[in-house]
C-alpha cells in the first residue's frame, strides 16, 4: 500500500488572529479573523474557498476548548462548499489538516480553510488551568457522572491530561534515567524563542534555577512543564497543488503525513507507556517520503507538557527511543542556531496553547522566511509540525519547493 | 480510610456493573472471553482477541505491580488536600489488562515502578471503586 501524497496537497495561505491572556473577544470573530488572514495571505477570496476542516468542531465543553465549528464559520462567511469536515475523533488536532489534504489530493476540494480556536484563558477566568471536567467542573447541583471512556480516570482523581501525561514522563524517566534538568531545556528554549515572538505571552527570561524551583503540578511536571491557557484562532489554507501554483506565495508541499495509530487508543491501554500514540504517527510520516529525519531544517514539535515534545523527538526518529533527555541536555541543540531547531516561536509553553495549530503556522512561517527576529538561519527548505499527545498524534512534512 | 475525597461517579450500566460493583463482595472483576481466556478491559460485547461473544464477568486475585505514577500537588477541585498518588497498575492474571487508580496507605519514599500492591475498595453510592496500597513491606 502507498502511503504516498505524490505532493497533490500544498499549504498556500496562514493566518493569526490576535493572541493573549483572557482578552475576553467572541471567539467567532477570533476565528474570522484568522479564517480572513489566512485567505488573504494565499491571495485567494472567499469564493475560492470550496472546503473546511477543524478540529474538535463545536464543543461546548470543556470551557473554551472549541472557539467555532464547521457551520459557524461556512454560515458567517457565506461559503460555498464542496466538502467539510469537523470533529474530535482525528489524529490529534493536525488530524483535521491531514483530512483536508486526503480531500485536495483526491479532488474532492480544491481550497480548504483549516482552523483551529481556543478561547480557554478567557473561559476559565481567574481559576487558572481547568481540569478536563464534564459540565466544566463548576455550577451548582450534584456533580455530573465521568461520561464513557472518562470513567476511567476521572473517578481516579485524574482530572487533568498534566496527570496521564505525567505517567508517561515518569516510566520514560524510570526506564531511561531521564532527568527533570533535560526535560527542562523544552521550557527554557520556548522562553528563549519567545522573547523574539512578539504575539508569545511569557516573553521574560526564565532560569534553569526558576524552572527547577517553580511548584510542581504533577510529578514530574512542574508549572514550567504545563503550557498556557490562550486565547486564539490559526487558520491554514490547504491547496490542491494544481491549483496553488499561481497564487500570492509560493506553496509549501505537504511531502508527507503521518495519522497512523497502530496501538490501542487509550491513555492507560496504549502497549508502551513511554512513547505514546506519536510514535505511530512519526513512523508514518518517514514511511511516506525519502527524505529522512536528517534533512529536517525545523521542527515544531507539540509541547502542551514539555515531556510531548521529547516524544515526538523520539518518535520521529530525530534521536533514538529513550534519548530524547541526552539529546536535549544543555539546550544547544535545539536552539534556533542549532542543527534542529524546535519550537522557534516559544512552543505553547510560553507562546500560549494554539492546540497544535500553532505548531504547524510556525513551520510555515519558518520555510517562507517570515520569522523575523526568530527566522533561523540557514532558510529553511524543510520542516516538521506534529500535534497531540496520549492517544492522539498527527504530523505533516512540509518542503518548499 | 478516613478522609475520603470527592470521587466523580460513573455511570453504571449493565456493561460495566461487575467491575464497578464487585466490590461489593470483595472482588475485582474483568469480562473474560470463555472460549480464549483473555481479559478483557474496558468492558465490550466482543472478545478482542478471538471475537468470541462468551464473554462472562470472572474475579481475579487483585494482585498488581505499579506500571507508573504520578503525585498529584494540584488541586483541581477547590479545597482538595495534595498531594495524591496516580497509578497505572498491571493486573497479574493479564499485564496488558491495566488500570489507572490510586495507590492509598502509602507515602512517597514507598511509591515506585514496579511496587506490587493489593486491591482495595473505597464504596460510595453503592460504587466500589478500586484503589490499591503496598502488597510488600519495606525491607
Amino acid at each position: 500500500m502507498s502511503l504516498r501524497l505524490d505532493r497533490k496537497a500544498s499549504i498556500t495561505g496562514i493566518g493569526q488572529s490576535q493572541i493573549g491572556r483572557r482578552i475576553h473577544r467572541d471567539p467567532l470573530e477570533l476565528t474570522l479573523d484568522a479564517c480572513l488572514a489566512a485567505i488573504e495571505d494565499a491571495g485567494l477570496s472567499r469564493e475560492d474557498i470550496d472546503g473546511i476542516a477543524t478540529y474538535p468542531g463545536n464543543m461546548a465543553v470543556p470551557a473554551g476548548f472549541s472557539g467555532a465549528g464547521v457551520t459557524e464559520v461556512h454560515d458567517a462567511l457565506r461559503l460555498h462548499l464542496n466538502w467539510f469536515c469537523g470533529g474530535p475523533e482525528a489524529p490529534g488536532q493536525l488530524g483535521s489538516v491531514i483530512n483536508a489534504c486526503a480531500a485536495v489530493a483526491t479532488g474532492l476540494a480544491k481550497h480548504v480553510l483549516c482552523f483551529r480556536t481556543v478561547h480557554e484563558a478567557s473561559a476559565q477566568g481567574k481559576g487558572g488551568r481547568s481540569p478536563i471536567m464534564p459540565g466544566g467542573g463548576g455550577g451548582g447541583g450534584k456533580p455530573p457522572k465521568a461520561p464513557g471512556m472518562m470513567q476511567w480516570n476521572l473517578p481516579f482523581r485524574a482530572y487533568s491530561a498534566a496527570n496521564w501525561i505525567a505517567l508517561f514522563a515518569q516510566r520514560h524517566f524510570h526506564e531511561y534515567g531521564t532527568t527533570r534538568e533535560q526535560m527542562a531545556q523544552i521550557a527554557l528554549n520556548a522562553r528563549k524563542n519567545a522573547a523574539q515572538n512578539p504575539n508569545a505571552i511569557y516573553r521574560d527570561p526564565m532560569t534553569l534555577d526558576d524552572y527547577l524551583s517553580a511548584r510542581m503540578i504533577s510529578t514530574p511536571f512542574c508549572l514550567f512543564d504545563c503550557d498556557v491557557p490562550a486565547d486564539g484562532s490559526t487558520a491554514i489554507i490547504v491547496s490542491a497543488s494544481d491549483a496553488a501554483r499561481d497564487l500570492r506565495k509560493a506553496p509549501l508541499y505537504v511531502e508527507s503525513v503521518g495519522s497512523a495509530l497502530r496501538g490501542r487508543p487509550s491513555w492507560d491501554q496504549f502497549d508502551d507507556l513511554t512513547t505514546m500514540a506519536v510514535r505511530d504517527a512519526g513512523k508514518m510520516l518517514w514511511e511516506g517520503t525519502d527524505l529522512k529525519p536528517d534533512d529536517v531544517d525545523v521542527a515544531e514539535l507539540y509541547d502542551g507538557f514539555s515531556f510531548i515534545a521529547m516524544a515526538w523527538l523520539e518518535a520521529l526518529g530525530f534521536c533514538a527511543v529513550g534519548e530524547s533527555g541526552p539529546f536535549i541536555e544543555g539546550g544547544e541543540r535545539i536552539a534556533r542556531d542549532g542543527s534542529l531547531p524546535l519550537n522557534t516561536q516559544g512552543g505553547q509553553l510560553s507562546a500560549g496553547r494554539l492546540h497544535g495549530y500553532g505548531m504547524l503556522h510556525e513551520a510555515c512561517t519558518q520555510l517562507w522566511g517570515e520569522g523575523d527576529a526568530r527566522q533561523v538561519p540557514g532558510s529553511p527548505e524543510v520542516a516538521v509540525a506534529a500535534a497531540g499527545g496520549g492517544p492522539l498524534g498527527g504530523c505533516l512534512l512540509l518542503c518548499r519547493a | 480510610m478516613t478522609d475520603q475525597p470527592f470521587r466523580l461517579l460513573p455511570r453504571v450500566t449493565e456493561a460495566n456493573e461487575h467491575f464497578w460493583r464487585g466490590g461489593a463482595d470483595g472482588e475485582l472483576r474483568f469480562l473474560r472471553c470463555q472460549a480464549c481466556q483473555t481479559f478483557i478491559h474496558p468492558p465490550q460485547p466482543v472478545c478482542p482477541q478471538c471475537l468470541g461473544r462468551q464473554l462472562a464477568p470472572e474475579a481475579v486475585s487483585g494482585r498488581a505491580l505499579v506500571a507508573t505514577f504520578t503525585w498529584n500537588h494540584q488541586a483541581w477541585i477547590p479545597g482538595e488536600a495534595t498531594p495524591y498518588s496516580i497509578a497505572i497498575v498491571e493486573i497479574e492474571e493479564q499485564p496488558d489488562v491495566r488500570l489507572t487508580t490510586n495507590i492509598v496507605n502509602c507515602d512517597e519514599a514507598t511509591l515506585r515502578i514496579g511496587l506490587r500492591v493489593r486491591v482495595v475498595f473505597e464504596e460510595r453510592d453503592g460504587v466500589y471503586f478500586p484503589l490499591f496500597e503496598p502488597a510488600e513491606t519495606r525491607e
